[in-house]
């Protein structure tokens, strides 16, 4: 599997998640967001990180970017495209994603652990897990605060788009598990061809054992499978 | 321009004898930009003039020190050809104005000192003072300084692993916001200030150069008065963005071998990192100020000079190499301009529309710069206090629950959610416990570090106070396996124009630098913060001390939590009942009379030692310093944080248990081993001579039990630990 991870200016996960894809031998390339041509590539991921500073809307000025048209391209053709936190937050601003996040409900940054759902396991991202797998992947934003008017929440439900869901510690969907006030407790959504996954936690965070956390293993193992 | 006079000098903070002796320095009376580019050298912030005499005296060298004190930070070598390059440093004056702004700059600032170094910034952590809780400006400062400080670290991309926060009401008029970076290096990649090669280009890169923070370096060497609220103007404001990208910029531009010297413009922007480069190269340095990236038209010499815009850097090229370097900052949205270049005449000369604005000879804005020997009084040691008749009436269940309740001792989630602890992917241990760990990125090797402080010792007796601190930050490195490397110190103080401050400060020096000969923990970098007062009130003396362990094998660490029931439970080192001072007699019974704990530094070493060898042999389930709080904090922590509880088991009653569990004797341990490690370990601390006793054992039951006479509830004392932060707003 082939790799591009796109370097934002104020991009800070790019060598994270290049790490952990490399711990799966998965090979990389990044990718200045000023480049024009994309390589043909499996995958294209847009990492976490403050692009721009986020100093206007999160995501808004690289969803501009140039190499971004090439990445929408990708998409279209049916190529992976993975977001990850600021990455999410450019998916959606570009429109590849439905929906936008808002300011964490308590308006404050949160970095912590948190418990998920694996609400779907057929995605190219998801189906090493087992189907509502309970797992545990750190978080780390100040605007996670996923929204969608009503219609697009039963469209992501109809069409089994919601692929992770917060939940509490004894994995139950409710408002205390709910960490920054997303609707229906989103954590992750993909688009409806089933290519584009936007997530707001670090599955790159979590694929060593030191925090005694690694349930981020099996979220690289799917992409290889 | 206006005519310079004494009256004008000391509006800049220079005194009539300070100003005469610029005249007699330069052989002329100073125009208005020379006058100001004096208060911005001369001032205590970068002058050092009153510490100076005794910083001289700290233990700066060992065999590991490659860099101590005197350039942007402190380097160690910790094997493999690998660096450990840190610093902290003081924001206390901005952060009081201006939180948000002032915590973020100060984190700013001292990530430049690192990269400038060559260093790539791996980890921060940050000591935190304020005002009482219940006093009305705390909250809005304790919000403001936090997010500030993940505000701006968050974006940069560099994890804040630890750090502290203490209330207490010396600190209502003058918060301390002390913030520490370390950064990994290669030996011989080091980048250093020291200027060389006449006719060398200087080169200005990073963010524009603006009207802010201009004088905040001459600001913070002055008390609060009722106008500090109108010193915002000279609070910087941070942008983390800019910071990202010139971190990366300078990363790259290390790596083309076109730098011959580089030094951040921190505390008195272009001017101090111009004479600092200058004057420890001994050469002249000439700037045009035309080409200076100004963020406004208008800009005088004066301002450009004495603004404090951050994200900047000063740099001087190898001849040749512009354009490399000029493609780099380009490729980066950064400006980069050539603003001048070194000259062979030993003078700062600047020029503006052709006209030389500024002719000074480096050496009197350094080297000839006021050097005081103010004069100090000795503390007066305070006398022992008979705690018993003020103690035994009291409940020991009452006194626990209070304990863990105090938002001194409260679970600080509240805070290190906010910071983005992990990005890098390499931070080892989660924020809480004694030392945080942060890997050296693709080995199994790592560093330890931790900030430490007892004020209150300090204010009691400022020479064990001083060495207090010093073995506190010690104890948090072994506690997790580190062997402790070296040390970083930031001293604020109050004025040191009053002679029982000055004291203060010499006494704490002389404490540091026996606990850092003995334990052969050298300072290698530091920070000095006087004119800690508002209104004639000083802050308890708090040399806060930031100290870097190393380990070599990731596989043997410890850490905090207990890890099974069914095991021993264990104090390593001599319990005498010490309470003076003691978190109980100070925050609890209010009682702030007494003397500090006196430390036995052989016992501090080989207890140190012991516990780090017994670590890497695989004998030690958990390890916890015993400090402020004493052993029963200590074991409720490791209750706490690993749901486990206890049974004690001590023999005492009354005031004498209370006594035992709260005293805050130093040296100590607490640690947990399984049973069949019970006698290899006893044998060892007897050969040793170490004192030592069992006090217990960890239970499955989420309770704990003393002497089968006080039950507590684990999960209570958790919700009573949460309490404060988790009622924030509604407090």
């Amino acid at each position: 599997m082939k790799v591009n991870i796109i370097v934002f200016p104020g991009s800070n996960c790019d060598r994270d998640i290049k790490v952990a894809l490399e711990r799966f031998q998965i090979k990389c390339k990044m990718i200045w967001h000023g480049e024009t041509i994309l390589p043909k590539s499996d995958l294209v991921v847009l990492p976490g990180g403050f692009s721009y500073g986020d100093y206007l809307r999160c995501g808004s000025m690289a969803s501009k970017s140039i190499i971004m048209k090439e990445v929408i391209k990708h998409a279209s053709y049916g190529g992976l495209v993975l977001g990850v936190c600021n990455g999410f937050q450019i998916l959606t601003e570009s429109g590849l994603l439905p929906g936008s996040l808002l300011r964490n409900h308590n308006l404050k940054f949160i970095c912590k652990h948190v418990n998920l759902i694996v609400k779907n396991n057929k995605t190219q991202f998801t189906n090493c897990y087992a189907k509502l797998d309970k797992i545990t992947i750190p978080i780390a934003h100040n605007e996670g605060n996923y929204y969608a008017d009503k219609n697009t929440l039963r469209v992501l439900e109809d069409n089994d788009q919601i692929v992770f869901q917060y939940c509490d510690e004894n994995y139950i969907i409710n408002n205390q598990g709910n960490p920054n006030g997303s609707s229906l407790n989103i954590a992750g959504v993909i688009n409806k061809n089933k290519n584009v996954l936007g997530m707001m936690p670090h599955p790159e965070r979590s694929v060593e054992n030191f925090l005694n956390k690694d349930d981020g293993i099996n979220f690289f193992e799917s992409l290889l499978k | 321009m206006i005519d310079v006079n004494e009256k004008i000098a000391n509006k800049h903070g220079l005194s009539v004898d300070e100003y005469n002796q610029i005249i007699k320095l330069i052989g002329k009376k100073p125009n208005l930009t020379e006058l100001g580019i004096f208060s911005a050298m001369w001032n205590e912030h970068c002058s050092y003039k009153s510490s100076k005499k005794w910083l001289k005296t700290l233990p700066t060298k060992n065999i590991r020190v490659i860099q101590g004190p005197g350039e942007n930070a402190g380097v160690v070598d910790i094997d493999d050809n690998d660096v450990v390059v840190f610093k902290i440093e003081s924001h206390n004056h901005p952060s009081f104005i201006e939180p948000y702004q002032g915590a973020a700059t100060g984190v700013g600032g001292i990530l430049r000192d690192i990269f400038t170094m060559g260093a790539r910034p791996i980890a921060s952590l940050n000591s935190l003072r304020f005002g009482s809780t219940d006093h009305a400006k705390t909250k809005y400062l304790l919000n403001g300084v936090v997010s500030g400080i993940a505000g701006y670290g968050n974006c940069v991309g560099v994890p804040t692993v630890g750090g502290e926060i203490e209330f207490d009401s010396c600190y209502n008029g003058n918060i301390l916001v002390n913030a520490m970076n370390i950064g990994i290096a290669k030996k011989n990649k080091v980048f250093y200030s020291v200027a060389s090669g006449v006719n060398n280009p200087v080169v200005y890169v990073g963010s524009k150069t603006g009207r802010d923070g201009i004088h905040g370096a001459s600001m913070a060497s002055q008390e609060f008065d009722e106008d500090s609220e109108s010193k915002k103007p000279t609070v910087q404001v941070g942008d983390p963005f800019s910071e990202k990208l010139l971190l990366e910029a300078c990363l790259e531009l290390m790596e083309t071998n076109s730098i011959v010297s580089i030094q951040d413009m921190g505390a008195a922007g272009l001017t101090s990192s111009s004479v600092e480069m200058a004057s420890k190269g001994n050469v002249g340095i000439e700037i045009n100020l035309d080409n200076v990236p100004c963020r406004e038209s208008g800009m005088t010499p004066y301002e450009i000079m004495l603004s404090e815009s951050q994200e900047r850097m000063l740099i001087v090229l190898r001849e040749g190499r512009e354009k490399v370097c000029k493609n780099i900052f380009k490729k980066w949205d950064l400006d980069f301009s050539i603003i001048g270049k070194l000259t062979n005449t030993q003078k700062l000369t600047l020029k503006s529309n052709n006209i030389t604005v500024c002719d000074l000879p480096i050496s009197a804005l350094s080297h000839e710069a006021p050097e005081y020997d103010r004069k100090w009084n000795k503390s007066i040691p305070e006398a022992e206090i008979d705690y018993e008749n003020k103690i035994s009436d009291y409940n020991l269940q009452d006194l626990i629950e209070k304990v863990i309740s105090h938002p001194n001792q409260a679970n600080k989630s509240w805070v290190w959610e906010q910071y983005d602890h992990m990005v890098m992917c390499d931070t080892i241990n989660m924020p809480g416990g004694d030392a945080s760990i942060i890997r050296i990125h693709d080995s199994n090797k790592a560093i330890a570090a931790s900030v430490d402080c007892v004020p209150r010792y300090c204010k009691s007796s400022p020479y064990w106070g001083g060495m207090q601190a010093v073995c506190e930050s010690f104890r948090n490195l072994c506690s997790v396996g580190a062997k402790p490397l070296a040390i970083t110190n930031c001293l604020n103080f109050g004025n040191p124009e009053k002679p029982e401050i000055m004291g203060q400060f010499v006494e704490t020096i002389n404490g540091i630098s026996e606990a850092c000969k003995i334990l052969d923990y050298p300072v290698v970098s530091g920070n000095v913060s006087l004119y800690n007062e508002t209104k004639g009130i000083g802050i308890n003396p708090t040399p806060v001390i930031g100290g870097v362990g190393l380990i070599k094998d990731l596989n043997k660490i410890s850490d905090y939590k207990f890890k099974n029931y069914d095991n021993l439970v264990y104090v390593i080192g001599k319990t005498n009942g010490h309470l003076g001072q003691s978190i109980l007699c100070y925050d609890i019974l209010h009682l702030k009379k007494g003397p500090p704990p006196k430390i036995k530094l052989e016992d501090e070493l080989l207890h140190g030692k012991f516990l780090i060898e017994m670590i890497k042999k695989g004998l030690i389930e958990a390890s916890h310093d015993i400090s402020s709080g004493g052993i029963i904090l200590s074991i409720l922590e490791m209750c706490m944080s690993s749901k486990l509880g206890v049974n004690l088991s001590i023999k005492k009653s009354n005031f004498e248990l209370i006594k035992y569990l709260f005293a805050e004797d130093q040296s100590r341990y607490v640690v947990e081993i399984k049973n069949e490690n019970q006698s290899i370990l006893e044998e060892e601390m007897k050969k040793q001579c170490i004192v030592f006793k069992k006090i217990g054992n960890t239970i499955r039951e989420k309770l704990i039990f003393i002497n089968d006479k006080y039950k507590f509830d684990l999960n209570n004392l958790i919700e009573l630990n949460n309490r404060w932060f988790k009622n924030y707003s509604k407090n």
